[in-house]
């Protein structure tokens, strides 16, 4: 039986790794905003490379794997907390706290829907769909990419789900850190703005990347 | 009544060892055999439980907050006195004997203040090694600071929370106990009698607060360690819930009440605002190591106290005891304080108080400083007043705090009911006339950590072959049911007047003539007034709902019924003493100066009560003390 | 001043309890919030009701026993501040004030606002101390301890256990409260001796007392009358990691 703080251990260490995995995502994904063909080509063979690989492949089933438990883990957290906490009939407690940091469920159940569309639009359809090959005969997933981010409303979609994740991680890091164990005043501090620099920056950069194409190829 | 202080032989150093040499054991076989019932679980009541169930003997605690860790040693903030020396400023345990004897006005037994004293070096030990965390200096030792009515610092304190520390270690050890089973704890329990059997004390009744339900309990002794009824003033430094019920229901069965009028009025607390006050919040004593009393030399003074230039400002105390200044004890202070502010010198919206002010120690040591050791105290100034004490003085005004009587306890601390022990403030022992700053946890911590550990033990020695106390026995039978009648009999009074108008009405009485300054007039309408508010509660106090279910009107009731009659006892008390001594100040016997005079030819004894009937007069006995080795002085802080 | 009160009213464990409405008036706003209570008392016994039942005691802010949520905020609208030192001069004339009990599943409510807090001495009773008998003890001068280290345990031991932070958070976590006492001992040479046993069995009798997780959202320490600072649970969170890994 797991307490109270193994399972928010469990939580961590996989929120952890997810995290990591957003940082090398971003930067595979940053091929997107070299020009056309060059983008074409790169990215194409980026992701022929990924799907080819066996160590990749297992990184891959860690990766499905930590976004199930993180899941599973947080709706029993989730359901213990609702079972602990009692209603107040006039309630001005979040005067006390960040409400994102209140609300990192309904956060992540926005960006488990997120995740639904995302590998819906590209992940299945790479793996079980059919895709013209590019010059250099790999899939083109860019020209599907190029696609999709033409429709507004996937661009919305995907900023939206990007302040999500952003509100999601900043808390989430903070959140992890704590949970290790960083307890000395003087780190903690530097932590929590790293934590949410690094927050910043890859949602910010996956932000960019619909609004960059929808407005380049639009 | 013979009443033997069963002081050992041998010189005032040898005494402590003597009994302790000679004091009879119980073997660990037999220790879980014997049942302990303690009454309260402050300092003594904390300490003495932990430390009996930590011998192995089956002990029952109870109190009547929701957590042990709530009793109210928690509120004392000044610190704890012990003769350690650290600072190797002269202090010694002989010297300590000797500041508290002074202190108490000669009017405590020897023997008792040297063991106090000597056993505060053990006590600054155990509670370090329980995690207490006492201030440090730099290099890592303890630090002291220094107290009203000495001239060494000898105060070890955790800032301005050191009661607080001092009981969550002994709470701890307590509750370390209730997790190994060896305790068992009954919060939110009131004792509200106790049970003899065959002149023993052998039980008690007590009420679960929560449900209502009256319940028995046996054991081979009952330790009260209930504390003071300091709140019997209705506005004082104490908690609410304190009271004098438990000790006050055992003195009706039998054991004697000693100097109940003794009551240390605190210099320091915060002023009374209004009608609907019902409590005066207390300033540790320490800040009068940087703050200086004063109030305007002129009366009707109508300035801010900023304004008032300092040739314009009369700082009473170190005028007029120059040797301690605002470091004279507490009953002088207190006092010097009523002094002014009768003569119309008072400050405030209701000219109730004095000024304490740290402008002089902020310029000279600077604010950081005087944060660090004081802040939690200024900040409990703030949000209480809404006064920023760092801009301008505090008021400050005195107010009851704590009782120096209390139940009559030989040298082992049993009262006069055989197997009925009273530690702590519950006790009359160690203080005298009027207690020193930061001696009140000590004397609790030591009755309980290391003087009744021994004489309960030597007393249940003779209990190894009793066998199991029955709680069925026709005694529990028969207090069981006066305590149900006395219930009945208080919801059935259904007048018009709440709980609450007879306890200020009965504190405003002992305030105006059983207070700072008595008198015999005084003392004698005030018979007569309590007499007359009590038959008038009888008639006419309201309580609502019923006894089966929680109650705190109830509770309440019960607590200022007692009051009403320790009130009267009180009087009688001061009455009897026609001398002033520490706390007890009778107007007739002063200096040209103003100054208490004792009369030692006469009053050098112990007023010792024996309850006589509700109807009755109480009957005084005397225990003489003697002075083998400290001869009595004036008491003199010039 | 004049007051409108929604208090919540309740009979005992097992009744369903409401809000019920009072108005004061004439009030003073100097007096304190419960002798506000107690002057509603007072009229409520007079006219034949029953008075509201609340926790009290030291009414100076260290005992820990009084608390409710007022307005839905523990101990009421000053941070940093236990509800028997509040006052009414922090509320305006004619304001509407909802008092209710502390809220958890932890906390059963024995009767109107009073709540039965008794899971916290079962949690320092599993470990909060330090192991030593009376009498054992070495000279307070044989292990000097930092000024600092002594100040930093002392931050962590003043929590008053009051309850406010369970009462404030999202998820009825005791974290703050238990981590105070975890590593107000641990920080001390006394305590670090059995502080792997320590945390582990504290953290496990937190867990069974059902109190929430922890979800770092830091409001504990901004209602904590002591202001016991979150990183006490961040090192809890440490100590007890490291007393999992090398747990035999």
């Amino acid at each position: 039986m797991l307490t109270t703080l193994s399972r928010k251990m469990l939580l961590c260490l996989t929120g952890l790794f997810l995290g990591f995995f957003l940082i090398i995502h971003l930067l595979g994904n940053l091929q997107l905003f070299l020009p056309v063909e060059e983008a074409r080509l790169q990215f194409n063979w980026y992701s022929h490379f990924l799907s080819g690989n066996g160590l990749i492949k297992m990184v891959s089933y860690v990766l499905y794997l930590s976004i199930i438990v993180h899941v599973i883990d947080a709706l029993i957290i989730t359901s213990k907390n609702k079972k602990a906490a009692k209603p107040y009939q006039k309630d001005q407690r979040g005067r006390a706290s960040k409400w994102y940091s209140r609300n990192m469920g309904v956060l992540g159940t926005l960006i488990l829907i997120f995740l639904v569309i995302h590998f819906q639009n590209f992940w299945y359809v790479y793996k079980f769909g059919t895709l013209p090959v590019d010059s250099n005969g790999n899939k083109d997933l860019y020209q599907l990419v190029v696609t999709t981010f033409q429709e507004w409303w996937y661009v919305v979609i995907y900023v939206l789900s990007m302040v999500a994740l952003c509100y999601h991680l900043i808390h989430g890091v903070h959140s992890a850190l704590r949970t290790l164990g960083v307890f000395h005043p003087k780190y903690v501090r530097w932590i929590k703005v790293a934590g949410a620099v690094y927050a910043i920056l890859v949602c910010a950069g996956f932000a960019m990347m619909p609004i960059y194409i929808f407005i380049t190829t639009g | 009544m013979n009443l033997d202080a069963k002081i050992p032989e041998g010189s005032l150093e040898q005494k402590w060892e003597n009994f302790k040499k000679t004091a009879k054991l119980v073997n660990p076989a037999n220790r879980k055999k014997l049942e302990v019932i303690v009454v309260g679980t402050g300092l003594a009541g904390s300490s003495i439980a932990a430390s009996l169930a930590e011998m192995g003997y089956q002990v029952k605690a109870f109190c009547f907050q929701d957590s042990p860790r709530r009793a109210h040693s928690v509120a004392a903030q000044g610190g704890v006195n012990a003769a350690k020396n650290y600072k190797n400023d002269g202090d010694s345990v002989y010297r300590m004997f000797v500041d508290t004897l002074k202190g108490g006005d000669f009017r405590a037994r020897e023997a008792n203040v040297y063991r106090m004293a000597e056993c505060s070096l053990n006590l600054i030990d155990q509670a370090v090694a329980q995690g207490v965390p006492f201030s440090r200096e730099y290099g890592g030792y303890l630090n002291n600071r220094s107290f009203g009515g000495v001239q060494v610092s000898r105060t070890f304190y955790a800032r301005g929370q050191t009661g607080q520390q001092l009981l969550l270690g002994a709470y701890q050890a307590l509750m370390r106990q209730v997790g190994k089973g060896a305790v068992k704890l009954y919060s939110r329990h009131e004792m509200l009698d106790l049970v003899l059997v065959d002149g023993k004390a052998r039980g008690i009744i007590v009420r679960n607060l929560d449900t209502g339900v009256l319940e028995r309990h046996a054991g081979h002794a009952v330790i009260l360690a209930t504390g003071g009824y300091g709140k019997i003033y209705y506005l004082s430094t104490l908690a609410m819930g304190c009271n004098g019920s438990a000790i006050w229901r055992a003195h009706k069965k039998g054991a004697l009440m000693a100097s109940p009028s003794w009551i240390q009025i605190h210099p320091t607390s915060l002023p009374q605002s209004g009608d609907y006050q019902s409590k005066l919040t207390l300033m540790s004593e320490s800040l009068r190591n940087d703050g200086r009393i004063w109030v305007p030399l002129n009366t009707g003074e109508t300035r801010k106290p900023n304004d008032i230039p300092e040739n314009e400002r009369d700082y009473y105390l170190e005028r007029r005891y120059p040797a301690f200044g605002n470091l004279a004890p507490r009953d002088i202070s207190s006092r010097a304080a009523k002094e002014r502010i009768d003569a119309g010198f008072g400050i405030g919206p209701l000219k109730n108080a004095v000024y304490l002010d740290f402008a002089k120690a902020i310029k000279e040591q600077g604010r950081a400083k005087i944060e660090e050791k004081y802040g939690n105290l200024f900040d409990m100034y703030r949000k209480i007043t809404g006064f920023d004490a760092y801009e301008e003085p505090m008021m400050i005004s005195p107010s009851a705090h704590f009782s120096m009587g209390g139940l009559w306890v030989d040298y082992e601390l049993m009262t006069t009911v055989p197997g009925l022990f009273a530690l702590g403030e519950a006790n009359f022992a160690d203080h005298g006339a009027n207690r020193l700053g930061a001696n009140s946890l000590l004397q609790a911590s030591v009755d309980g950590y290391f003087i009744a550990p021994y004489t309960v033990a030597n007393y249940l020695s003779g209990d190894i072959h009793t066998g199991k106390i029955d709680d069925q026995h026709p005694a529990f039978d028969k207090a069981q049911e006066a305590v149900e009648a006395n219930l009945r009999k208080l919801l059935a009074i259904a007048g018009n007047k709440t709980v609450d108008y007879y306890h200020k009405t009965l504190g405003k009485i002992l305030y105006d003539y059983c207070g700072l300054a008595r008198n015999e007039a005084g003392l004698k309408g005030a018979i007569v007034e309590i007499r007359k508010l009590r038959e008038d509660f009888y008639k006419n106090v309201k309580i609502p709902g019923d006894s089966i279910t929680m109650n705190s009107e109830l509770e309440k009731a019960g607590r200022v019924s007692d009051y009403l009659e320790i009130g009267e006892l009180m009087c009688f008390d001061a009455l009897s003493r026609n001398e002033s001594c520490g706390a007890h100040f009778r107007e007739e016997y002063q200096t040209a100066e103003g100054e208490a005079m004792r009369n030692d030819a006469e009053f050098q004894f112990i007023s010792a009560w024996e309850w006589a009937g509700a109807d009755a007069d109480p009957v005084l006995h005397k225990e003489e003390l003697t002075f083998e080795v400290l001869k009595p002085i004036v008491r003199s802080y010039k | 001043m004049k007051l409108n009160l929604k208090i919540w009213r309740q009979k005992d464990r097992e009744s369903q309890g409401k809000l019920v409405d009072y108005v004061l008036e004439d009030l003073n706003p100097h007096m304190s919030f419960l002798e506000m209570l107690d002057t509603l008392n007072e009229r409520l016994i007079l006219t034949g009701d029953e008075p509201v039942e609340f926790d009290h005691d030291c009414r100076e802010g260290i005992c820990g026993q009084c608390g409710m949520m007022i307005n839905g905020i523990a101990h009421g609208p000053l941070q940093n501040t236990t509800t028997c030192q509040l006052h009414l001069r922090s509320f305006t004339d004619n304001e509407t004030i909802f008092i209710e009990p502390f809220r958890s599943q932890a906390f059963p409510i024995k009767r109107d606002l009073r709540v039965d807090r008794s899971a916290f001495d079962r949690i320092i009773s599993s470990g909060g101390f330090v192991s030593t008998n009376t009498g054992q003890a070495p000279d307070a001068h044989a292990l000097p301890v930092s000024h600092q280290v002594t100040e930093e345990a002392f931050d962590a031991a003043a929590c008053i256990g009051c309850g406010a932070c369970v009462a404030t958070c999202k998820n009825s976590s005791a974290a703050l409260f238990t981590s105070a006492k975890i590593n107000h001992l641990v920080l001390l040479p006394q305590g670090k001796e059995e502080r792997q046993e320590r945390v582990i069995r504290m953290v496990e009798q937190m867990d069974a007392e059902e109190f929430g997780h922890c979800s770092n959202t830091e409001a504990c320490e901004v209602e904590c009358p002591q202001g016991i600072s979150v990183l006490n649970i961040a090192r809890m969170n440490y100590e007890y990691n490291r007393a999992l890994t090398r747990r035999k």
